[in-house]
């Protein structure tokens, strides 16, 4: 049965809790996968996925459909995962700085055939959780989910540039994980 | 151009969101290495873009903790709404027997005020 979310939505804007507990049951997956691919953690994910829905319950009023439903609640599951991550930045002291390289698991396998028979996907996935959590946020809303790169300075209370620097040092570090060949041994690999 | 300056660019063209300009576009036209980034950042996007479809499933029991930590909520903002309410029925409840206490005070005033001038007259 397809949900109609906009009916969804304009009825629980006029208090219809049994229409946003629609709203909750339709998007809820979506939504943990999200906070899941931001904090890499699924106690951590649950937690961001709570209380994103209570700030979209609180703050439903202000949500004026220019967006879809869906893309109004990544923006602010953003927001909480990014205050999540933030609070726990400052309570750890062994923080690993964003230039340090990512350790390779499989450097044996060879990662044109692994795109080939569809494995790159998975190993993007465990890629992306090894990344430091401030790059990892930047590359998956922007890369995975298409946020503009305003939007996701916006939400996780970072300049615009700041944002864009990071996605750089996110890709650049995904691909030398993903294909750990030296430039010249990948210039061979083509 | 040197390759370490077209690094710095070629995630931005494999993406779209930026055209190669002449001399950029000159040296990946010659050198392998650029070429074979280039291919390597467009597998990484698309395979990141492709993360999109997938959906993980939550354990069991997170719809229902939503759904607890809502009620909860509406249940605070409705306990406020109605201690908001009685707070002001009962200021309200104040300023009506004040108005009407001091009504009354003038009446008696008046009352008292129209008998004084009947004596003062008879």
């Amino acid at each position: 049965m397809t949900v109609d979310l906009d009916e969804l939505v304009a009825a629980a804007q006029t208090g219809d809790r049994a229409a946003f507990d629609g709203l909750v049951r339709a998007t809820h997956a979506d939504v943990y996968t999200l906070a899941l691919r931001l904090t890499g953690d699924e106690e951590d994910a649950r937690d961001v996925t709570q209380e994103a829905y209570l700030r979209a319950y609180k703050g439903l009023h202000r949500f004026r459909g220019d967006a879809q439903f869906s893309t109004w609640m990544y923006r602010i599951t953003a927001n909480c995962a990014s205050t999540l991550l933030t609070s726990r930045r400052r309570r750890r002291h062994d923080e690993l700085p964003d230039d340090m390289p990512i350790a390779d698991t499989h450097p044996d396998i060879d990662p044109v055939a692994m795109a080939e028979a569809g494995l790159l996907r998975s190993r993007v996935s465990d890629a992306l959780q090894e990344l430091p959590p401030r790059l990892r946020a930047v590359v998956v809303l922007r890369d995975v989910y298409d946020m503009p790169h305003e939007a996701i300075a916006e939400e996780l209370g970072i300049t615009e540039a700041a944002a864009k620097v990071r996605l750089h040092r996110a890709r650049r570090k995904l691909r030398e994980r993903l294909f750990p060949l030296g430039r010249e041994e990948a210039a061979h690999a083509v | 151009m040197r390759c370490d300056d077209v690094a710095l660019v070629l995630p931005r063209i494999a993406d779209g969101t930026e055209v190669a300009d002449i001399a950029v576009r000159d040296h990946v036209e010659h050198c392998l290495r650029c070429q074979a980034e280039m291919v390597q950042y467009r597998k990484l996007l698309k395979a990141l873009h492709q993360l999109r479809t997938e959906v993980l499933e939550p354990a069991p029991g997170l719809v229902s903790d939503i759904l607890a930590t809502i009620e909860a909520a509406g249940e605070r903002g409705a306990i406020r709404s109605l201690l908001a309410g009685k707070r002001a029925a009962y200021v309200g409840g104040i300023a009506a027997a004040t108005v009407a206490g001091a009504t009354a005070g003038a009446l008696v005033l008046a009352s008292r005020a129209r008998q004084r001038r009947l004596r003062v007259a008879g």
